[in-house]
């Protein structure tokens, strides 16, 4: 099976393979045409199993599921779904699967969703049949975490697993903060002292924050990096409060974005793609040059990346889930995917770039498989 | 009560392409369950897990719309599944 980028957009699924060599890429799809792809996501344990977050303008939201790399899909039985409501309490219906992840090493065939409305689900058969995870969704202090939305309406993302520890989770969501559980969903807690939420009345309160993307280091998973809606943040266990290391970037440029992505084995390196978010936050290239920025040092300091891409009059959105690695260190690849359709590919871990795709529908995320 | 649906073209995919199929029940809930019977996840796209109907669909049962899934199918009806018109 060759590796290949799974490109989840706005009207289908499209992928991405490499020559030999990664000079030449062929593009292949669309898979489901007309369909909002959300996360398209490879399942490390078992390669050739992946998932599709998937739905239609019109349709409820499903997922789907295959089992040989991408060539055929079959649709999960029991789709991510709120339990029935009890008499007086607020009926929830998940209107979209927004992020997959696949469950722990150890944990075969065990997923977890997330939701808009901000909602978490778990499968332990590879996909077929998925259950709310009640500890989450109907957690007494839920309708507090997800007062707050986007105007895309509340999301559930950025669900890691602790490496070590199938219990011990992380998730994020917008407007909401990040959360953390030690008890395998069962009860949840806010993790969000030292992140700035300058849109809030009260910027000091526990949760309410808005994490754009937080990311575990698979190599030492004490470490998280977070982009949030107010700047660039990482923070190293036991300890409770992210620092912002943002504060590095140049002024000018400035931390905010959506995703951040990591380097496979280095704890110390990731990669931003700052946006602008002044004034209405438009969410573009900052005056219009795109750039991808990198640390190697865990934040203290910040190299520009923009060898490639246009200079001037270039307004690129990238979301949160459409920039990935290929995970071939030393020589790493980069690559993401812009609302305007172009996928760009980030040669020697971003050095230099090139268009690899362009005229796609709107892209949703950007994703490899090995 | 045996009657006929007409299935818009995104739900096709769970009929094998058929644009009527046949189905039975005395209200709409039923000849849904009816339908999910022969196209395992068919009514989900359309009804979601509160039993409401989905926001860009519309039922009809001939020409009168549904707005509750206990309202009554005769022998005959042609039931409407309309998928709004949204998208872009």
């Amino acid at each position: 099976m060759t590796t290949a980028l799974w490109i989840g957009t706005r009207k289908g699924a499209f992928t991405l393979r490499p020559d030999t060599r990664r000079r030449g890429w062929k593009l292949s799809g669309p898979q489901f045409l007309g369909h909002i792809i959300h996360h398209v996501v490879q399942d490390p344990r078992e390669p050739k199993v992946l998932l599709m977050a998937a739905k239609t303008g019109h349709l409820g939201p499903t997922v789907y599921r295959s089992t040989d790399g991408g060539r055929k899909w079959r649709e999960a039985a029991q789709p991510p779904a709120y339990r029935k409501a009890a008499e007086g309490e607020q009926p929830r219906a998940v209107d979209r699967v927004f992020w997959l992840t696949p469950g722990h090493s150890s944990e075969h065939g065990t997923w977890y969703a997330g939701t808009s409305p901000a909602g978490l689900f778990r499968t332990e058969d590879g996909g077929e049949r998925w259950e709310p995870v009640a500890g989450f969704n109907d957690n007494r202090m839920h309708p507090k975490w997800v007062s707050f939305g986007t105007p895309d309406g509340q999301l559930t993302h950025s669900i890691n697993i602790d490496p070590r520890d199938p219990r011990h989770l992380y998730l994020a969501l917008s407007g909401g903060g990040v959360f953390e559980s030690t008890d395998g969903g069962a009860d949840w807690a806010p993790l969000n002292e030292g992140c700035a939420a300058d849109f809030l009345p009260d910027p000091t309160v526990p949760f309410g924050h808005d994490p754009h993307c937080v990311a575990l280091h698979p190599a030492a998973p004490d470490r998280l990096y977070q982009q949030n809606h107010c700047g660039i943040y990482r923070l190293d266990r036991p300890q409770r409060r992210w620092v912002r290391i943002g504060n590095a970037m140049p002024k000018k440029v400035g931390d905010i974005g959506f995703p951040i992505v990591l380097h496979p084995t280095d704890p110390q390196t990731a990669w931003v793609l700052p946006m602008d978010g002044q004034t209405v936050w438009p969410r573009t290239s900052i005056a219009g040059k795109p750039a991808a920025y990198r640390t190697s040092d865990g934040g203290k300091s910040w190299r520009r990346l923009d060898r490639g891409l246009p200079q001037s009059q270039a307004w690129l959105t990238v979301l949160r889930q459409a920039m990935c690695t290929d995970g071939r260190a030393p020589r790493l690849g980069l690559y993401f995917g812009t609302t305007g359709g172009e996928v760009w590919a980030g040669a020697n871990g971003g050095e230099s770039w090139r268009c690899i795709a362009r005229h796609l529908p709107e892209i949703y995320s950007v994703t490899h498989a090995a | 009560m045996s009657c006929t649906i007409r299935i818009p073209s995104p739900l096709r995919s769970y009929t094998a392409g058929a644009a009527t199929v046949a189905a039975e029940g005395a209200t709409v809930e039923e000849v849904l369950a009816s339908l999910e019977r022969r196209f395992a996840g068919i009514r989900f796209r359309m009804v979601d897990e509160q039993s409401r109907i989905r926001p860009h669909i519309r039922l009809y049962v001939n020409t009168t719309e549904v707005t509750v899934l206990s309202q009554p199918v005769r022998s005959g009806d042609v039931v409407h599944v309309i998928c709004a018109l949204s998208g872009g």
